[in-house]
């Protein structure tokens, strides 16, 4: 959680700079969500992400010297400069890639949990997507599918109430996401998204259910993402989002009242927690100069990965 | 991998229509699909097919007949009505080791799924530096007369073949209806097969063991001097029927099937215009922004210098297919009017 709190951070200290030229779509006031869920993740388990999956790559274990290359456009990023941002990869941890469409990694999950079964593996997958992609058509098919065939995948709604700048009440009739779920006989639980050890606990069933053959859940955590859609920006003062509303969820930082906790229960001293946060930075700075340093992929390349 | 085992035939060997040409045993379109299909399951455990109603008495047209009965229904599936995102399905299994067929009755459902077709499973390999590939496999029929209307006839492979990452391909034979679903099947591209209905009957020589056609290489079906037709799918049977009645005046017709829209064998009919100096583009689709659109660019960009007459395009009217007879009748442009159409550039 940290991790991903100092890196997405340092992105948007470094966006002005112009020199990532792509745009990026922080998760900063969300990871609790990423960190939750992929504690319950083994190594080859798959995930799905969207435009906004720096979270969720960090925490499935992926390092930040290839996201920051592929962020710098380098031929040393993950995807060789020719994804940014939007399309991380790593199939080394279980990340076959992320996709910009919104709702378009859902089904993508589902057909990884229908590969594991034929393969008679014990993986899982899950899918991340935000509150706009439940007004998506493959939201809803993804589910029926999923439930028909109680494939071993996890639906992870986070829903921070805005699709870019249109808030959910603007889209959604007033019934909570988690609520389709019972449409599709599957269990849904509705949770706070800020809250790590909520995450954690329940998507530890989630998980259990999947591994174990009994079939899909949908979770919804509720959180907010403290910037805009995207840059770097919280992009209040331009009037996105009530000022107020924004204040409030500020107070509710889901790193901060995780280390409260542990501080609070003894187990980590501010010594600690320094020594931690150090550690981190210090990845980040390397991670930084790797992916400034590495070479741009040449013209010639143009053509090359088409197929 | 299995898969390696299996010859290619990547020859331009002219064989005829409806002869036995590469062998003895002469199997229908229909039959050719669904052996291809059962050798790719028997070959192969990755592979599995999955598509709406696939498994009915019916077996979409009779190409799945049966398959089910010997592979299971854990490898012959039959699919909830939700196109684009069984699509994404399929892809999802495809970049995780799997190699799914996809099947639709009709080319018309297909317009469903093209986010997950043009956004994902075209763009993958890419957006991951080559990564991730998607060896998806698409058929999709298209369906012509008895009032099929607007819906249940369209000829859309222009709109694949405009996206850079996708094969599209157009089997006419049932040598080619074979050979390319088993190279799609053991490619690592997305590919979409574009079937025609009125080809399933046609019978000619396939042989039983397994073989793969790589996309991009067309077929001259006949040789001619006069004038050079490139056409698609079922268009290549009305453009040799039109060929055998000219022979009659003496007009010598060169009939080019294009086999593979995207990538295009722009060597043929380079090859083939150079020594004809007439062309007409024929294919089942729409004139514009279509197939034919981009046959008469590659001739004009290459054989330019070649020409005796300015290049003609042989299509359907612009309108949707109406359903009645007499509409349908006007609607669908017959051998004879190809045969007019090249005595008019002569």
């Amino acid at each position: 959680m940290l991790r991903i709190r100092l890196f997405e951070d340092r992105t948007a200290v470094l966006y002005p700079e112009q020199l990532i030229k792509c745009p990026v779509h922080l998760c900063i006031g969300q990871e609790a969500i990423s960190a939750g869920v992929c504690a319950h993740l083994e190594k080859e388990d798959y995930i799905f992400s969207t435009h906004r999956s720096h979270g969720h790559c960090i925490a499935k274990g992926m390092d930040l010297k290839p996201i920051a290359a592929e962020l710098y456009g380098r031929s040393t990023g993950c995807a060789k400069g020719r994804g940014g941002s939007m399309h991380l990869v790593d199939t080394e941890n279980g990340i076959p890639g992320t996709t910009a469409i919104v709702g378009g990694c859902i089904p993508l999950a589902v057909g990884a949990a229908l590969s594991a079964r034929m393969q008679k593996s014990k993986r899982i997958s899950v899918a991340f997507f935000g509150d706009g992609a439940a007004d998506e058509g493959v939201f809803q098919e993804s589910l029926n599918y999923a439930s028909l065939k109680k494939l071993p995948v996890v639906f992870v709604c986070e829903n921070n109430f805005y699709a870019t700048n249109s808030p959910q009440k603007a889209r959604q009739p007033e019934v909570n996401i988690v609520e389709r779920a019972n449409g599709y006989g599957i269990p849904g639980v509705l949770a706070d998204g800020n809250d790590v050890l909520a995450v954690y606990e329940t998507f530890r069933e989630a998980a259990a259910r999947a591994r174990s053959g009994e079939g899909p859940m949908l979770l919804e955590y509720r959180t907010y993402r403290w910037k805009g859609h995207v840059g770097p920006n919280a992009d209040i003062e331009i009037g996105c989002r009530p000022a107020d509303e924004y204040e409030e969820w500020l107070k509710r930082c889901p790193v901060d009242a995780f280390m409260t906790y542990l501080s609070k229960a003894g187990v980590l001293t501010d010594a600690e927690n320094e020594a931690i946060i150090a550690r981190i930075e210090k990845d980040v700075d390397e991670a930084i100069a790797f992916g400034k340093s590495g070479p741009e992929p040449d013209a010639s390349e143009l053509l090359d990965y088409v197929y | 991998m299995p898969w390696t085992k299996i010859q290619a035939d990547d020859s331009r060997r002219q064989v005829s229509f409806g002869t036995t040409g590469h062998a003895a045993r002469e199997l229908s379109y229909r039959d050719a699909i669904r052996e291809a299909l059962s050798q790719a399951l028997n070959t192969d455990p990755k592979v599995f097919l999955i598509g709406e109603g696939i498994d009915d008495p019916g077996g979409v047209f009779g190409t799945t007949v049966g398959l089910k009965d010997i592979y299971g229904a854990e490898r012959v599936m039959d699919s909830p009505i939700a196109e684009n995102g069984m699509t994404g399905v399929a892809i999802g299994a495809a970049m995780t080791g799997m190699r799914p067929v996809f099947i639709h009755m009709r080319v018309d459902f297909l317009p469903m799924c093209m986010d997950q077709i043009i956004n994902h499973a075209a763009k993958w390999s890419y957006m991951t530096g080559g990564k991730v590939k998607v060896p998806l496999t698409i058929r999709a029929v298209v369906g012509r007369g008895w009032g099929s209307a607007a819906q249940h006839s369209q000829s859309l492979q222009a709109l694949f073949a405009h996206i850079p990452g996708l094969r599209v391909l157009m089997p006419a034979t049932p040598y080619d209806a074979k050979g390319l679903l088993l190279g799609s099947i053991s490619g690592n591209s997305p590919a979409i097969i574009i079937e025609h209905r009125w080809l399933y009957d046609m019978k000619a020589g396939v042989p039983e063991e397994p073989y793969i056609i790589h996309p991009g290489i067309g077929q001259i079906r006949r040789e001619g001097r006069d004038i050079t037709i490139v056409a698609t799918s079922y268009m290549v049977y009305e453009a040799l029927l039109a060929a055998e009645e000219l022979e009659k005046e003496g007009i010598s017709v060169e009939v080019l099937d294009l086999r593979s829209v995207l990538p295009v064998d722009e060597d043929l009919i380079v090859e083939s215009v150079t020594k004809t100096g007439r062309v007409i583009a024929a294919d089942n689709g729409w004139k514009h922004c279509g197939v034919s659109s981009e046959i008469a660019a590659i001739v004009a960009e290459k054989a330019y210098s070649c020409l005796k007459a300015p290049v003609k395009r042989f299509c359907l009217p612009f309108v949707p297919t109406p359903a009645c007879h007499s509409l349908e009748k006007a609607y669908y442009p017959t051998s004879s009017d190809l045969a007019d159409l090249v005595r008019g550039m002569l």
